[in-house]
């Protein structure tokens, strides 16, 4: 009966392709909105899981988090580095890790930090070793698989925090050197750059302890004094550091040592000091809240789609028994009992829907991957066409159970047909 | 006896269609069951298929009876012992004419798995249309079709109703000429229902059916 099933199927190729793709498509939809709400959320969670405070310049709180602790954005501005040590000599912080951001080397961000940033995140060195000196760097695990690059590599960072091909600023005179290269952690780290903040500083030739420029966002950072980072003129690094504010930094990640941190910590830098203290764990529920209603309306009307989708393939289904009652009626004659005829209905829509559901998911994930390579925010945030959740199985059983029962109420006419009325009618 | 009805009556919407009917064939007779239109034809082949149930009498084929089981025993009991042959209504449209065969002789449970479909499409002369659609063959081979899927299951009796109304004299010939060949060599009877009055040369017993003929009959 399965054979016969798609032999009528076979044979109305338009009906049946349309009907697919209408339920593949709202199949399509609903698993997108799936993946990308739990793959974002488990990523926001993951990334900032050990982080309970992110302290950088005054400006949006999301937007200090989302380019301090996911990386997906540009940073407030910066921060002076006393602000470290100042925090660190809080008895309520129990850990205080800097980032300097500024440079990318290929779209991936070069951040320098401590040993501490590899802790918050426990990661582990897969190959090589931690970095050491200034012009180390070790790389995260996407970074080192998609660039190819390898231990003892040596690169050129970018100014900027994005590839931008049409305004490459290197650093030539100050190449970095892959010394190591961090096992995957789930994390943002993994498509980082980490060095030590000194290099960061060295990059821009600006010596530790001396001046930095005002650059928003970007440690320590000015391009206009590039012609002069090699001089060796004594008169002129006087001049300059006469003239130089202290280096700094783009952001403090924070963990708490106690509870009592959590109430009082934020409260005391954002009224007290001219720096800004997010906490990630709130920024990332209100950004989750936003996109989560938008998320919702769009899972709703991906619903809708599927019952419109469940609809048609009903319609398609009532005309085909309809048109086919001879058919059926020889079946019958043939030896077919009522239940095979029932069940050959049931097959066909059990089929259709099968394909669009199966169809639908494939679609979705070809469209992740697709958006992954074009879309660097959503490379970014880790979100990967591969991986198939649980909920997916939910949703091809929903696509499924439309269409059982779209093509149940055609098929269920069959118990009630009159044979030798159907007979007479059609031989 | 292959088929045997005694003193059936059936009456719809209150008309009798058939009152006191009896007929009976022995194993391997040719009859043919001649009538105009609205004589009770299709009324009795509806009958002895167990497609309707009479309102009296009693109807057996190959000596089981038909009347007084369930619609499932009626299914089963036509699914076994007969092969049917109409004049329309031929082939299941989606599948091509060996997947029809091939469905057929799975429903009647019968033996020679695609052996037994390709004899029997040779034998008909359609070797070369074995996968043809319905809609791509001729009247005459979708008629000679029709008689290879009623053969299949090797029945006790074959029915054909109208089996040539719908075509010339030439193809008419082809066709009642190949149903008793094959009814012969399949050791089925054959009982054709018509009201095309060309059967009756081919055809040796020959009997009328409408209400005087019953009457006559009885």
């Amino acid at each position: 009966m399965i054979r016969l099933a798609w032999a009528y199927m076979r044979d109305r190729p338009l009906t049946v392709g349309l009907n697919a793709l209408l339920l593949g498509i709202a199949v399509a939809t609903l698993v997108l909105l799936l993946q990308f709400a739990t793959q974002a959320g488990e990523r926001f969670e993951r990334d900032a899981r050990g982080i309970d405070l992110v302290v950088g310049a005054k400006g949006s709180p999301l937007q200090l988090v989302l380019s301090s602790v996911y990386h997906i954005d540009q940073p407030t501005g910066n921060i002076p580095l006393g602000e470290l040590a100042r925090l660190r000599a809080d008895p309520g912080v129990g850990k205080a890790v800097p980032l300097a951001l500024g440079d990318n080397f290929k779209g991936f961000r070069i951040v320098g930090s401590d040993s501490g940033l590899l802790d918050l995140y426990g990661a582990r060195i897969a190959q090589g070793r931690a970095f050491a000196r200034p012009s180390e760097v070790v790389l995260g695990a996407d970074v080192a698989r998609r660039t190819g690059a390898g231990l003892g590599q040596k690169f050129v960072g970018s100014h900027g925090l994005e590839t931008d091909p049409d305004g490459e600023q290197g650093h030539d005179h100050a190449p970095f050197e892959t010394v190591g290269i961090l096992a995957p952690t789930g994390t943002a780290l993994d498509r980082l750059i980490i060095t030590s903040v000194e290099s960061v500083w060295d990059v821009h030739g600006i010596a530790h302890d001396e001046h930095d420029d005002d650059h928003e966002g970007e440690a320590g950072h000015d391009h206009a004094d590039h012609d002069d980072h090699d001089h060796d003129s004594q008169h002129h690094d006087e001049a300059l550091q006469a003239e130089a504010p202290q280096p700094e930094i783009t952001a403090i990640l924070v963990r708490y040592r106690n509870a009592a941190a959590a109430m009082r910590l934020p409260t005391q830098i954002n009224r007290q000091t001219a720096l800004q203290a997010a906490a990630p764990a709130a920024e990332a529920a209100r950004l989750l809240g936003l996109f989560g209603s938008v998320i919702e309306g769009a899972r709703l009307f991906g619903w809708l789609l599927a019952l419109s989708a469940g609809l048609s393939l009903f319609v398609a289904l009532w005309s085909a028994t309809r048109a086919r009652a001879g058919d059926l009626a020889l079946l019958r004659v043939m030896g077919a009992t009522p239940g095979a005829v029932f069940g050959t209905i049931l097959v066909e829509g059990l089929l259709i829907a099968a394909i669009g559901a199966v169809g639908g998911i494939a679609l979705a994930h070809a469209a992740m991957a697709a958006a992954s390579s074009a879309f660097p925010t959503i490379s970014e945030l880790g979100i990967s066409a591969l991986r198939f959740l649980p909920g997916e199985a939910l949703i091809l059983g929903a696509a499924l159970t439309i269409g059982l029962v779209a093509a149940a109420i055609p098929a269920i006419r069959i118990f009630r047909v009159d044979l030798a009325e159907t007979l007479a009618k059609y031989s | 006896m292959s088929l045997s009805l005694q003193h059936v009556a059936f009456r719809y919407a209150g008309r009798p269609i058939l009152d006191d009917f009896s007929f009976a064939m022995e194993p391997g007779e040719h009859s043919l069951l001649i009538g105009a239109s609205g004589s009770g034809k299709s009324t009795l082949v509806n009958l002895v298929c167990g497609l309707l149930t009479p309102d009296s009498g009693t109807i057996a084929i190959a000596g089981e009876s038909m009347t007084g089981l369930g619609p499932a025993q009626r299914d089963d009991l036509r699914r076994r012992r007969i092969g049917l042959v109409f004049q329309t209504l031929r082939l299941v449209s989606a599948l091509d004419l060996t997947g029809n065969l091939l469905l057929a002789q799975r429903l009647v449970g019968g033996t020679g798995g695609r052996d037994r479909v390709a004899m029997l499409i040779e034998r008909l002369g359609l070797g070369h249309r074995a996968h043809a659609l319905p809609r791509q063959l001729s009247q005459g081979e979708a008629q000679r079709a029709a008689i290879a899927r009623a053969l299949i299951g090797q029945p006790d009796l074959i029915i054909a109703d109208e089996p040539t109304s719908a075509l010339d004299h030439a193809n008419m010939e082809k066709v009642v000429t190949l149903l008793r060949e094959c009814a012969r060599e399949a050791g089925s009877s054959l009982l054709i229902v018509t009201h095309d009055d060309r059967l009756r040369d081919h055809v040796a017993s020959v009997r009328e059916i409408g209400p005087m003929a019953a009457q006559a009959a009885a």
